[in-house]
């Protein structure tokens, strides 16, 4: 053939396309029941945390106005930041780690995209029935649809709404935004976050469903990164089912398409591993109900790669965890609730005061980190005859933090004129172990 | 900076923006059309076969991009930006602060409030007004007269009972408010640097000081003509001028030496007028707290 005889077929193509709505079949069996369990776990703790008290105040509380964060017993201040990006960092390792074993199982089990799909869905099966029911539905007139439709949405909202109320819960205290709710007084920084929060739960679980996954989650596009072998991923036997089909002699796969019904981002898992796949399993539990139908063998579509759990990659991010999380909890078992910000006087270089001393004014920023009002004793050390001026004794109440002015006293005689090193030391009169030590300077003109 | 002054720049920046937005626009709609063969890969090829789909993206995603030209030319509209286009919502910088600050002063009414009806006698006594004129004075005051309101060289000491422009709450108020300027003049040139030095000595020896006889004796007589005006005959000052007391051993610019520069080069001391910046209520409450230094010694 000529090469040149052959015309260049020009079309106009669209570089965007239009989504192609899902009807996912409801599906049962052993891990549909798990994803189930992982929905109650995660949803029970997110829901539920927020009403529980804590030395008479809600137990976790993220009270941003007075940069407070209470977590159980534990109070954090904006300093403890560090507590905030060591959790991220064990975040992301367990996410590597579970990724290297067991595939998407994030993704499939535990991602909020994913539970929240999957109440969103439970709602719409309930209120407009099974796959065949909604794709009819869909079709038929106005009048039908309407009704449905309108509940489905509004149980959805109410869902979403409350989502979004106990999301904010979480920084106001929910009992006082309850009321607030309920007379509709809620300010308006808080009305913003219940409906923003509320409005991308019903977006996202509602509306967007497998194009979040898709389009939006970088994890989705980064993970494979962390696949090898060994790795546990949803694959079809392609050896045990093809040639597929319904008469003679045939593989085990007899074409049912429930497998591509059941999934959740609408691919077809036969077509072997691909981005898409959540790794749900929602193919593996719906053909296994046909192969126990058939009388066949289970598992034509399975988990599989589940390999070495002894490798290099799984050891080495476990390692890194557990260091990371070892060191955490010993520093945070350790962690002394006072904190100690000395800022020294920069007007008042130097003072001469009566009986041959030399005074230095410092600031001193004491934080009392705990839940009780606390006494404590400043002192000062680094010098021949330094000592703190007037009451060394600072009173402060339960989680507050002050500023409080001291004077510090040196006898003129054999200091030389300059900058010398200082320490200061706060320690909590009554409690053992709790003190702090800052470093500063004393000037002498 | 006068180059930004001409009228062409603003227009310069505007046409710069709307171009700008324009071919953004134009670029998106031009790159999601593909005229030519069908393409279904995008063509590179990795590790042998390894092929990428060139998969669409999904619709409302090019609307995304769309959403944020609008929004770009509605927020150019309302607000500033375009040139010095002033924006339809009137929107300034100093209009955000003056808000901010008057909700501020709204939200805090109710604690001054509280402390409005007490005198400065009993705030002085009052742990809670202490607390919040301790935290005015950290902020406000401190930066001269130290966190422990002790002062240093020049700025005076507000911890002991010595008042340079009297210590009754009426007149520490006029002094945090107007502001004060205390000024000594040089006498070193009227004088010369001997007269200088019998002064310094009578001053010095006003207070206890170790002074040489004859020039405290020559000094008394240069000082009562010309330093008892101000300083009084008794050497005790005089608050309506800021005169300070000569014999208390308080020296504001030092003493020895030091006394010898005051008399013969002067000094010039200023207190800066706070009424702009703090209001009434605030006032009276660091009054109280400056009150409190001296009556807790």
């Amino acid at each position: 053939v000529n090469l040149r005889d052959i015309p260049i077929r020009t079309e106009e193509q669209s570089l965007y396309e239009v989504r192609k709505k899902i009807y996912p079949r409801a599906v049962s069996g052993r891990f549909a029941l798990l994803r189930w369990a992982a929905v109650w776990a995660t949803q029970l703790v997110f829901y539920g945390l927020p009403w529980l008290t804590w030395n008479e105040r809600q137990a976790v509380l993220f009270d941003i106005v007075h940069r407070k964060f209470y977590l159980f017993g534990l109070v954090f201040w904006p300093q403890d930041v560090i507590y905030l990006t060591v959790l991220l960092i064990i975040a992301a390792l367990t996410l590597f780690l579970f990724t290297a074993v067991a595939g998407r199982i994030w993704c499939g089990y535990a991602c909020p995209q994913t539970v929240y799909a999957e109440i969103f869905m439970w709602i719409e099966r309930v209120i407009e029935g099974d796959r065949n029911a909604r794709i009819k539905l869909d079709k038929a007139c106005l009048g039908t649809r309407l009704p449905r439709k309108a509940a489905k949405h509004a149980a959805w909202i109410a869902v979403a709404l409350w989502t979004g109320f106990t999301f904010v819960g979480y920084v106001t205290p929910i009992k006082e935004l309850g009321g607030e709710v309920l007379a509709l007084a809620t300010g308006p920084w808080e009305t913003f976050w219940i409906l923003f929060y509320g409005f991308a739960t019903y977006g996202n679980a509602g509306w967007m469903r497998e194009q979040v996954c898709k389009y939006m989650c970088p994890y989705a596009r980064f993970q494979s990164a962390m696949f090898d072998r060994d790795t546990l991923v949803i694959t079809y036997d392609a050896e045990r089912g093809e040639p597929r089909g319904k008469k003679g002699q045939v593989g085990d796969c007899v074409d049912c398409s429930i497998c591509v019904q059941v999934c959740p981002t609408g691919i077809d898992i036969r077509d072997g591993l691909q981005y898409e796949c959540i790794g749900c399993a929602a193919c593996v539990d719906g053909c296994n109900q046909v192969m126990d139908k058939l009388g066949r063998e289970r598992g034509l579509i399975r988990y599989s790669g589940m390999g070495r759990l002894l490798r290099p990659r799984v050891l080495v991010y476990s390692a890194i965890l557990l260091a990371i999380t070892a060191a955490t909890a010993a520093s945070l078992y350790l962690r002394v609730p006072l904190k100690l910000d000395v800022i020294r006087d920069r007007a008042a270089i130097a003072r001469d005061v009566e009986g041959g001393l030399v005074e230095n004014v410092y600031r001193l920023q004491v934080m009392n980190g705990v839940e009780e009002g606390r006494a404590f004793d400043i002192s000062v050390t680094g010098l021949s005859g330094i000592h703190v001026w007037g009451g060394a004794i600072v009173g402060m109440p339960a989680a507050t933090s002050r500023s409080v002015p001291i004077q510090v006293r040196v006898p003129a005689e054999g200091v030389p004129p300059g900058s010398h090193p200082i320490e200061f030391q706060l320690r909590a009169i009554g409690v053992e172990g709790v003190e702090v030590r800052e470093a500063s300077v004393f000037i002498v003109r | 900076m006068s180059e930004f002054t001409s009228g062409f720049w603003s227009l310069f920046i505007a046409v710069v923006t709307v171009v700008s937005i324009v071919a953004c626009a134009w670029f998106l709609k031009s790159q999601s059309i593909r005229r030519g063969p069908k393409v279904e890969t995008t063509g590179h090829i990795w590790d042998e076969d390894l092929a990428e789909y060139n998969n669409p993206l999904p619709r409302w995603w090019s609307w995304l991009f769309y959403l944020t030209i609008v929004f770009g030319l509605a927020y150019l509209v309302l607000y500033p930006g375009l040139g010095s286009w002033k924006g339809t919502l009137g929107w300034t910088q100093v209009g955000e602060l003056k808000s901010e600050t008057e909700k501020a002063e709204k939200q805090f009414a109710p604690l001054y409030e509280r402390f409005a009806a007490m005198d400065v006698d009993a705030l002085s006594r009052n742990p809670e007004a202490l607390a919040v004129g301790q935290k005015l004075f950290l902020n406000n005051c401190a930066q001269c007269h130290a966190s422990d309101g002790g002062g240093s060289r020049g700025f005076p000491n507000l911890t002991d009972r010595d008042w340079l422009w009297g210590g009754e709450p009426k007149l520490i108020e006029a002094t945090i408010a107007h502001g004060r300027t205390g000024v000594m003049p040089p006498f070193g040139q009227a004088l010369g640097e001997d007269k200088v030095k019998d002064v310094a000595s009578y001053v010095i020896s006003l207070s206890g000081g170790a002074a040489d006889s004859i020039r405290v004796a020559k000094g008394r007589d240069i000082y009562m003509t010309t330093c008892f005006a101000c300083h009084g005959a008794d050497a005790k000052g005089n608050p309506a001028l800021g005169a300070p007391n000569l014999t208390d051993r308080i020296w504001l610019h030092g003493s020895d030496a030091n006394v010898i520069q005051t008399i013969s080069r002067g000094r010039v001391s200023q207190m800066p007028a706070h009424k702009e910046l703090l209001s009434e209520a605030k006032i009276r409450l660091l009054t109280a707290y400056v009150l409190s230094l001296s009556a807790s010694r």
